[in-house]
């Protein structure tokens, strides 16, 4: 559905070089991507600030140029055939808007169905479904300048599907979004995710975005892939472990070792200690720590994707 | 959730004609609205015209009273009157300043969400300014003019063809000054921020295109020069000579022609440098 090879993207920007001098230097914003998503995938693309995420995501929808590679989708070029392929994706971008500033959600819908040729009864369908499910009821005539963040974000998302894309780009779809509003785009993406009719490719800095909805993570820095794969693979590769932390009524004595696990944090004067698990299943240990200590209270922690993607953007960062 | 999901509607790369007249009169009647929602901003707006209309009306009184056979330009009193009070009106027809849409959704990035959709945006655009235009016909071009009918002498048409020429001259003048208006918001595609030819825009267009004074004050040679070399005397001059009869029929049917030449000439342009702009385009913002 998507294939990119070789993938790039160069700016030039001006910098100082003398009080009156201007130098003219080329930045690659993307610097060689090749991917290749399949159709019915949900990708998630992330990357710190500046790594090339919305370039990349501005190349596959035809609007940026790239500087050299190839790129198709839907097996069109995206340049050259945007036209084409904008009747077959929807885009969100979540800090722009497409809809209509003055006019109320309705008429921004009524004219992306006549902008996008949509038959009348399935521009319909799929409106009422969207209705449904993000609940656009309550704020279908209010003009779209009146609406707030979440509302908008909403209506977004009702206009990048109402005409049947094969392909979503989300672009920071829940950016400054409070939790309930989250919790709905998100759930909403989950379920159209799962009919495997939409390719869905997200990028976000909202890491529960990903954990939810993306079974495919790619990680970008510096307009390299550094990450390709699952979830589970990256707290693999990054060596990311379950902890378990123990409330205990008198502190372990000096000396003890838990076989297969590290004592990495002592509190409160040792009554709470954290260990993390490195060969050791956590039944066996937190078993062990029960028989040799008197627990109160006790669980079990799983690794936090934040901690390893932030580890993986400083080492990336921090790469010569 | 198959609804939203599944089936894409057949794509042909040729859009049928009747397709795609719906959806540009779908993006005019959008324009119309726009415009609609800001009834207090049109009051305001013709408010003011008619104000200015008076200070214009009697300087140009002023000058036919002191010209030669009391019609400089060849304009008596009444046409001179009615090209003052129509012009008050069509001025906001043709919407020849005041707008910055689209050099402000190419500084903030916005541009990008024109990009994404199947519509070219220089034809998006000129159908909301169509749009536009319309609701400035409705609403703008009556009070100045009455307010003019009653203060003043004007002249009525005589010819039968004049009234139908000047529709059409009008539709030409929104077309040129939209794709002009096009080209000068444009420049921010190269320039980051498009202030200073709009700036220029503002002071050329309105001396150039015939508003402050009849182009037909100036000398021959640069009059002619005016309307064969530029677009601008076909945005406002044009459409109020013809409704004035400035010309014998002849002139009247060929200046719209010309007119005509300059806005197709003006959109092919706007058209070529969008698609110019679109293969060296930074998007700003991220």
């Amino acid at each position: 559905m998507i294939e990119m090879r070789e993938l790039r993207k160069n700016f030039s920007v001006r910098v100082k070089a003398g009080r009156l001098r201007r130098q003219k230097r080329e930045v690659a914003a993307v610097d060689g991507v090749s991917l290749s998503i399949a159709r019915g995938e949900m990708v998630g693309y992330i990357g710190p600030n500046g790594a090339g995420k919305s370039t990349t995501l501005k190349m596959l929808t035809g609007v940026l140029t790239p500087t050299s590679g190839e790129v198709s989708v839907c097996g069109l070029r995206p340049v050259p055939q945007r036209t084409r392929l904008a009747l077959r994706i929807g885009v969100v971008f979540g800090q722009r808007s497409q809809l209509w500033w003055d006019l109320p959600l309705r008429e921004s819908f009524r004219l992306l169905r006549h902008v996008y040729r949509v038959p009348a009864t399935e521009h319909a369908a799929r409106l009422r479904r969207c209705e449904e499910l993000l609940d656009l009821r309550a704020f279908l005539d209010t003009p779209v300048r009146q609406l707030s963040l979440g509302q908008r974000m909403r209506g977004e998302l009702t206009a990048a599907l109402l005409h049947g894309p094969e392909v979503l780009f989300l672009d920071e779809p829940t950016i400054g979004l409070d939790v309930v509003s989250k919790q709905a785009v998100r759930s909403f993406l989950g379920e159209l995710g799962r009919t495997g009719d939409v390719t869905l490719v997200l990028t976000t800095h909202d890491l529960a975005d990903i954990e939810r909805l993306c079974h495919r993570l790619v990680v970008i820095d510096h307009g390299h892939v550094v990450h390709d794969g699952t979830i589970e693979q990256l707290h693999t590769r990054y060596g990311s472990r379950r902890r378990v932390v123990a409330d205990l009524d008198v502190p372990l004595p000096p000396g003890f070792t838990l076989p297969g696990a590290t004592l990495t944090s002592t509190e409160a004067d040792g009554h709470r200690v954290t260990f993390t698990l490195e060969s050791i299943a956590a039944g066996a240990a937190v078993a062990a720590l029960v028989t040799a200590a008197q627990v109160r209270d006790l669980s079990v922690v799983e690794p936090e994707i934040e901690d390893v993607v932030a580890r993986l953007y400083t080492d990336v960062s921090g790469a010569p | 959730m198959n609804a939203i999901g599944a089936s894409v509607p057949p794509i042909s790369p040729r859009r049928p004609v009747s397709a795609s007249i719906a959806t540009f009169c779908a993006l005019i009647g959008s324009g119309f609205r726009r415009y609609a929602t800001y009834r207090q901003a049109t009051v305001a707006g013709t408010f003011t015209n008619i104000v200015f209309g008076f200070l214009r009306c009697y300087v140009l009184l002023a000058v036919a009273a002191g010209a030669a056979g009391n019609a400089p330009g060849g304009y008596d009193a009444r046409q001179l009157a009615t090209f003052v009070w129509v012009g008050q009106g069509l001025l906001n027809v043709v919407g020849l300043w005041g707008w910055v849409d689209l050099a402000d959704r190419i500084r903030t990035g916005d541009i990008v969400a024109d990009l994404v959709r199947p519509i070219s945006p220089v034809t998006a655009y000129l159908a909301a300014d169509l749009g536009r235009a319309a609701h400035a016909m409705l609403t703008r071009v009556g009070p100045p003019l009455l307010v003019g009918a009653l203060f003043f002498p004007l002249a009525t048409p005589t010819r039968w063809q004049t009234v139908p020429l000047f529709a059409v001259s009008v539709v030409l003048a929104v077309i040129g000054a939209f794709a002009c208006r096009y080209l000068v918001n444009a420049t921010a595609y190269w320039l980051d921020d498009a202030r200073g030819p709009l700036v220029f825009w503002t002071l050329g267009s309105g001396v150039l295109a015939g508003l402050y004074f009849p182009l037909r004050l100036l000398p021959d040679w640069l009059a002619v020069t005016l309307w064969v070399a530029t677009p601008l005397p076909g945005l406002l001059q044009t459409p109020l000579d013809v409704l004035i009869e400035r010309d014998g029929p002849a002139l009247q049917a060929g200046l719209v022609g010309l007119q005509a030449v300059w806005a197709v000439v003006m959109l092919a342009l706007a058209h070529w440098v969008q698609r110019r702009a679109e293969r060296r385009l930074v998007v700003q913002g991220g």
